[in-house]
C-alpha cells in the first residue's frame, strides 16, 4: 500500500516560508498531479516526500510507515523509502551504460546476476528502449534519456513513483507521447504516481486527481480533472486552468449590469448592490450578428479577428471590457460568423462561473 | 530505527566535515596563524611598533623594495611578451601557428631556477660562457652583460613566467565571438580602431588576470633571485627569509624578521587574489565565455616569415640554449672547459645516478615525497571539495573560508609556518625529517587539488547523487558508485598537478632540508652553491628529463580522456 499522507508540513529556507502547515492525502494506486506556478514549492514538497529534505513541522507517512516527523526528528533516508524518482534533468549517470543505469537499484538490492539481467531487459522493454542497452547516455536523445530514467525508477518495482516535471525538457510531440506512456505504465503496474508540473494540460490529461497550489504554496483545490475544470473553487484555479475571460458585473435592483448594458443572467447570480466577476472560457462564448431569438444579449464590437486554423479567435470590446472568444472555423464559415475588425456582434455565454470582485488572487497566473 | 538512520547519516556528514576542517587547520591555518602571532605578538601583547621597526631595518626594507621592483618588472615584461605572442598565434596568419603555440607553453615545464642556473653559466660576469667568448675572442674589456643584476633577474623570470599571460590571453582571444569584431567592421571601423575599441577591452580582464598571477608568483619567487641575486647582494622577501632562518639557526630576531616578511607576503597575496577576483568578476568577461570560434586573421604579408624567424629565435634563446647548456655542462669534466668532445662524457650522469649518495638520496626523496604528497593531497582535496561543493551541513562556511587560505599562502610562508608549528614547541618535532617536508608540500599543493577537484565536482549535478539515493544507495555507496567515478579525471589532474611540480620543488624544501632529506631542487641548488657546478648541472638535466617524460605521459593520458 502506498497511500501518502502529508500532515501539516512546513518548510522554510532562510526567510522564505515555502510550505506552511501543508496537508495532502494521495490514495494508493492513483495518478496524482500537483499543479502550480513555478516557484510555488512543488519540488520542495516532492523532495520532502522523497526524503532529500526534512520538514520543519508536521509528518509524512508512506503507507503504514512514518517516514518523516519533525517533532521527534524521525527521518527515513531516501534509499529506504522504497520509491522511484524521476528528475526534471533526467539525472542519468553519464559514466554508466543504459543497462548499468537501470541495473543499479537491483545490484544494490543484491539480486543474482541472471534476475538482474531479466528485470533490466523487462524494464527497458517497458519504456520501448530495447536494443539500446549498451549505449552511453551521451549517445541518447533527451527523450531516450528520460525513458532510461523512467526505467531505472521502475525497475525495483516501487509502490510509489515521484516525477518532477519529467517532460518539460522535451519537445511538444515527445511530451504528448511520453505523457500517454506514463499513464499507461501507471495503470499496467498499478502503482501510486505523484506527478509535479506547472503545465495544466499535462495535469488534466494524466491525472486521476490533481491538487492546485498557488504561488504561496497554499492548496487551493483538490479534485478530478473534470471537477476542477468545470467547478473551479476560486478565481485562482479558474485562471490557472486556461485562458480566462472575466467580466465585472454589478447588481442594480433585479438587473445585472455590465458597463451600461443589461447582462441577462439567471436570477440570484448577481444580487442588488453586489459586485461580481463573471468568468468564462473563450470557447464558452456564443457570438452572433443578431440575437437569434430576439432575446436580450450583450452587445460588443470585434476589435481583432485572427485565423488560427481550426478556430477563429476574436478580441471583443464590451463597454470598455475586453474579452476573447473562439469559434470553430467550420461553424464560423457555415453560419456566417466570420467577423471582421469593427463589426458589431451580440454575445451569449455557456457555463458562467461567478467570483467575488474582491477576490483578486491569482489574477493572470495561468493565462 | 529510522531516527537511527538519520543519525548515522548526520554523523557521517559531521565526521567528514570535521576531518576536512582538521586537515586544513593543521596543515594550513595553524602555520599561517603562528606566523601572524610571531609577527604581531611580542611578550604576550599585540605589538605593531616592533613590526614597523623590523620593516624599517635597511635589509628588510631593501628586500621589500626588491620584491616590488622585480615583481613589477617581471609582470610588465611578461605581460608584453605574453600578450604579443598570444596575439601572434591566435590572430595572425603566422606559419606553423599550432606548433609555435605549443612551444610557447614549454617554459611552463622548465623550473625557473634551473633556467637561472643555465643563464648564470652563460652570462655570469667572469665565468659565463658568452661573456668569456666576447672577452677572449673579441678582446672586450668588460663582460657583455652581467646576469647578477635586477635586469638579469627580471629577464630570466620573464622567460619562464610569461606563459601565465600567454595562455590566458590565447584562451580569451579564441573564445571571443568574432561577430563582435565583424559588427564593428561592418559599421566601418578600421582594424586599428577595432583592436583598440573592441578587442583590447574584451581581452583586458584576461591580460590583467594573467599579469596579477605573475605578480603573485614573482613576489614570492625564491629560485631565480637565490641563484642570480644573492651573489650581488640582491635579496627579495623569500630569499631574505631563507637567509635569516638558515644563517641564524632560529634565533628570536631572525624568526621575528622572517614572520614579519612572511606576513607582508600573505597580505599582499590575499590582496592580489582579491583584485584578480574583481577583474575576472566584471560583467564584460561574460562576452567571451563560451565555445571556440574561428576568429578573423590578420595577414602579416611580408612580415610572415620574419615573424616566424623571430619566434624561433626567441624559443631558441630562451628554451633551447639554456637547456642545451645544462646538459652540456652536466657532461663536462670540469666547469669552464670548452664544449669539445674530449671534455664531454656521461660520467657525471652515471656518477650522480648510481654512485653519489647525495644525489641518489635526493632523487629518491623527491620521487617518494612527490608521490606521497600527490596521493594524500588528492584524496584530502576531493574530500574537502566534496564538503564545500556538495554537502549541506552546518559549519560549512568556516571550511569554505579555510579552503581559500591555501591559494594565498606562498611557499616560503608555508615553510616558515611549518617550522614554527612542527619544531617541537607544540609537542611534535618533525624538524630535520622528511615528514616536515611532506606536511609543507601538502599545504603548498592543496590549492591545486582543491581547484581541480571542485571544478570536477561542480560538473556532478546534485540530482545524479539524489537519483542514486532514491535507487537505494546510501551515502557511502553513492560516493563510491557515482561521485568518485565522475570526478576521477579531476582527481587524476590533481595528482599530476602536484606530482610534477613537487619533483622540482625548491622554495619549501630549501628551508626544511636536513643532510639526508635533500630533494632534487635542494641538491641542485646546494651543489651549485658549493661550486660543484657540473654535478649540479647533470642533476638538473636528469630533473628536466623526469619532468618532460612525466608531462608527455600526462598529455597522452588527458588526450585519451578527451578523445
Ligand atoms: N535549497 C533551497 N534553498 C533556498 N531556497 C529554496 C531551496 N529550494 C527551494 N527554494 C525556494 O523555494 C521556493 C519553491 O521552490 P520549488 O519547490 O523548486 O518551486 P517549483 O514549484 O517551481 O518546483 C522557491 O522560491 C525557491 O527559491
Ligand atoms: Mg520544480
Amino acid at each position: 500500500m502506498a497511500t501518502i499522507l502529508v500532515e501539516s508540513v512546513s518548510k522554510r529556507y532562510g526567510k522564505h516560508q515555502v510550505l506552511d502547515y501543508f496537508s495532502l492525502r494521495i490514495e494508493h494506486g492513483e495518478c496524482f498531479t500537483l499543479l502550480g506556478p513555478s516557484g510555488c514549492g512543488k519540488t520542495v514538497l516532492l523532495r520532502l516526500i522523497a526524503g532529500f529534505e526534512t520538514p520543519d513541522s508536521g509528518a509524512i507517512r508512506i503507507g503504514e510507515t512514518v517516514v518523516a516527523r519533525a517533532d521527534n526528528g524521525t527521518h527515513l533516508p531516501p534509499e529506504r523509502r522504497g520509491l522511484g524518482v524521476v528528475f526534471q534533468d533526467y539525472a542519468v549517470w553519464p559514466h554508466l551504460s543504459v543497462f548499468d543505469n537501470v541495473a543499479y537499484p537491483l545490484k544494490l538490492a543484491g539480486l543474482p546476476k541472471q534476475s538482474v539481467r531479466d528485470r533490466v531487459l523487462e524494464s527497458v522493454a517497458l519504456v520501448n528502449m530495447t536494443g539500446l542497452e549498451n549505449r552511453l547516455p551521451s549517445e541518447l536523445s533527451g527523450g531516450q534519456q528520460q525513458r532510461v530514467a523512467l526505467a531505472r525508477a521502475l525497475v525495483a518495482r516501487p509502490a510509489l513513483l515521484l516525477l518532477d516535471e519529467p517532460l518539460s525538457n522535451l519537445d511538444a510531440n515527445l511530451r504528448e507521447e511520453m505523457r500517454f506512456e506514463i499513464r499507461e505504465l501507471q495503470r499496467k503496474l498499478d502503482i501510486t504516481v505523484l506527478y509535479v508540473t506547472h503545465d495544466q494540460e499535462i495535469a488534466l490529461a494524466l491525472s486521476d486527481r490533481l491538487a492546485i497550489l498557488d504561488e504561496n504554496g497554499i492548496l487551493r483545490q483538490t479534485g478530478t480533472p473534470p471537477e476542477i475544470f468545470e467547478h473551479p473553487a476560486d478565481l485562482f484555479v479558474f485562471n490557472f486552468m486556461g485562458v480566462a475571460n472575466l467580466l465585472p458585473a454589478r447588481g442594480e435592483g433585479k438587473a445585472c449590469l455590465v458597463g451600461r448594458q443589461i447582462f441577462p443572467v439567471e436570477p440570484g447570480a448577481c444580487p442588488d448592490g453586489a459586485r461580481r466577476l463573471a468568468g468564462f472560457r473563450p470557447s464558452d462564448v456564443l457570438i452572433d450578428r443578431e440575437s437569434p431569438d430576439g432575446a436580450p444579449c450583450l452587445r460588443g464590437t470585434v476589435r481583432r479577428a485572427s485565423f488560427l486554423g481550426p478556430v477563429m479567435d476574436y478580441l471583443i470590446d464590451v463597454d470598455g471590457n475586453t474579452l476573447r472568444a473562439s469559434v470553430d472555423t467550420h461553424e464560423a464559415l457555415d453560419r456566417d460568423r466570420m467577423f471582421r475588425e469593427g463589426d458589431p456582434c451580440v454575445l451569449r455565454f455557456r457555463n458562467l462561473h461567478w467570483f467575488d470582485a474582491s477576490d483578486t488572487a491569482g489574477k493572470g497566473a495561468g493565462a | 530505527m529510522s531516527a537511527l538512520a538519520k543519525k548515522n547519516d548526520l554523523d557521517a556528514a559531521h565526521f567528514i566535515l570535521g576531518l576536512s576542517i582538521a586537515i586544513l587547520v593543521i596543515v594550513v591555518a595553524v602555520p599561517v596563524l603562528l606566523i601572524f602571532l610571531n609577527a604581531f605578538w611580542a611578550e604576550g601583547k599585540f605589538n605593531i611598533v616592533d613590526v614597523f621597526a623590523v620593516l624599517r631595518e635597511p635589509d628588510t626594507y631593501q628586500a621589500l623594495l626588491n620584491s616590488l621592483i622585480i615583481a613589477s618588472g617581471t609582470t610588465l615584461g611578461s605581460t608584453v611578451v605574453g600578450t604579443f605572442f598570444a596575439w601572434l598565434v591566435t590572430r595572425t596568419d603566422l606559419p606553423f601557428k599550432k606548433f609555435m603555440r605549443g612551444m610557447f607553453l614549454v617554459p611552463f615545464m622548465l623550473p625557473s631556477f634551473i633556467g637561472a642556473l643555465a643563464w648564470k653559466m652563460l652570462l655570469s660576469p667572469r665565468a659565463g660562457y658568452i661573456n668569456r667568448l666576447f672577452m677572449d675572442v673579441f678582446g672586450l674589456e668588460a663582460p657583455v652583460f652581467n646576469i647578477y643584476s635586477y635586469l638579469g633577474i627580471v629577464a630570466v623570470e620573464v622567460m619562464y613566467l610569461f606563459p601565465f599571460v600567454f595562455i590566458q590571453v590565447c584562451g580569451a582571444l579564441e573564445r571571443m565571438d568574432p561577430t563582435l569584431e565583424e559588427a564593428a567592421r561592418i559599421s566601418g571601423a578600421g582594424l586599428f580602431t577595432i583592436t583598440r575599441r573592441i578587442t583590447i577591452p574584451l581581452v583586458l580582464p584576461s591580460i590583467l588576470s594573467g599579469a596579477l598571477l605573475i605578480m603573485l608568483y614573482s613576489m614570492a619567487h625564491f629560485g631565480t633571485v637565490a641563484v642570480l641575486g644573492i651573489e650581488n647582494g640582491i635579496y627579495n622577501i623569500p630569499t631574505l627569509i631563507y637567509e635569516r632562518i638558515h644563517q641564524s639557526a632560529g634565533s628570536f630576531a631572525s624568526i621575528r624578521t622572517g614572520t614579519v616578511l612572511a606576513s607582508v607576503l600573505v597580505i599582499s597575496a590575499a590582496f592580489i587574489i582579491w583584485l584578480q577576483g574583481k577583474v575576472l568578476g566584471r560583467g564584460r568577461y561574460q562576452i567571451i565565455a563560451g565555445k571556440s570560434f574561428r576568429p578573423v586573421e590578420l595577414k602579416l604579408r611580408a612580415l610572415r616569415w620574419p615573424m616566424l624567424g623571430f619566434c624561433v629565435l626567441y624559443i631558441g634563446v630562451t628554451i633551447v640554449l639554456p637547456t642545451a647548456v645544462i646538459f652540456l655542462v652536466g657532461g663536462l669534466k670540469t666547469y669552464g672547459l670548452p664544449f669539445v668532445s674530449e671534455n664531454l662524457s656521461l660520467a657525471n650522469y652515471k656518477f650522480i645516478l648510481f654512485e653519489y649518495q647525495v644525489t641518489k638520496d635526493a632523487i629518491l626523496n623527491s620521487v617518494t615525497l612527490g608521490l606521497a604528497a600527490a596521493f594524500i593531497t588528492m584524496f584530502a582535496g576531493v574530500m574537502i571539495s566534496y564538503v564545500i561543493v556538495k554537502m549541506k551541513v552546518r559549519g560549512k562556511g568556516f571550511l569554505e573560508f579555510l579552503g581559500m587560505l591555501p591559494f594565498s599562502v606562498p611557499g616560503s610562508v608555508i615553510a616558515l609556518g611549518v617550522i614554527l608549528a612542527w619544531s617541537g614547541k607544540y609537542g611534535v618535532n618533525l624538524y630535520n625529517t622528511v615528514w616536515i617536508i611532506l606536511v609543507a608540500y601538502i599545504a603548498r599543493y592543496m590549492a591545486f587539488s582543491l581547484k581541480a577537484n571542485s571544478a570536477a565536482l561542480e560538473q556532478v549535478h546534485d540530482s545524479l547523487m539524489e537519483a542514486a539515493r532514491a535507487c537505494g544507495a546510501g551515502m557511502w555507496q553513492t560516493l563510491r558508485d557515482i561521485v568518485l567515478p565522475l570526478v576521477r579525471p579531476g582527481m587524476l589532474a590533481a595528482f599530476f598537478l602536484i606530482f610534477l611540480p613537487s619533483l622540482r620543488e625548491l622554495t619549501v624544501s630549501i628551508m626544511l632540508y636536513a643532510p639526508t632529506t635533500r630533494t632534487i631542487g635542494v641538491a641542485i641548488y646546494t651543489l651549485n652553491e658549493d661550486g660543484e657546478t657540473v654535478f649540479s648541472a647533470a642533476l638538473a638535466g636528469i630533473a628536466l628529463l623526469l619532468i618532460i617524460t612525466g608531462q608527455t605521459i600526462i598529455n597522452r593520458v588527458s588526450a585519451k580522456y578527451q578523445g
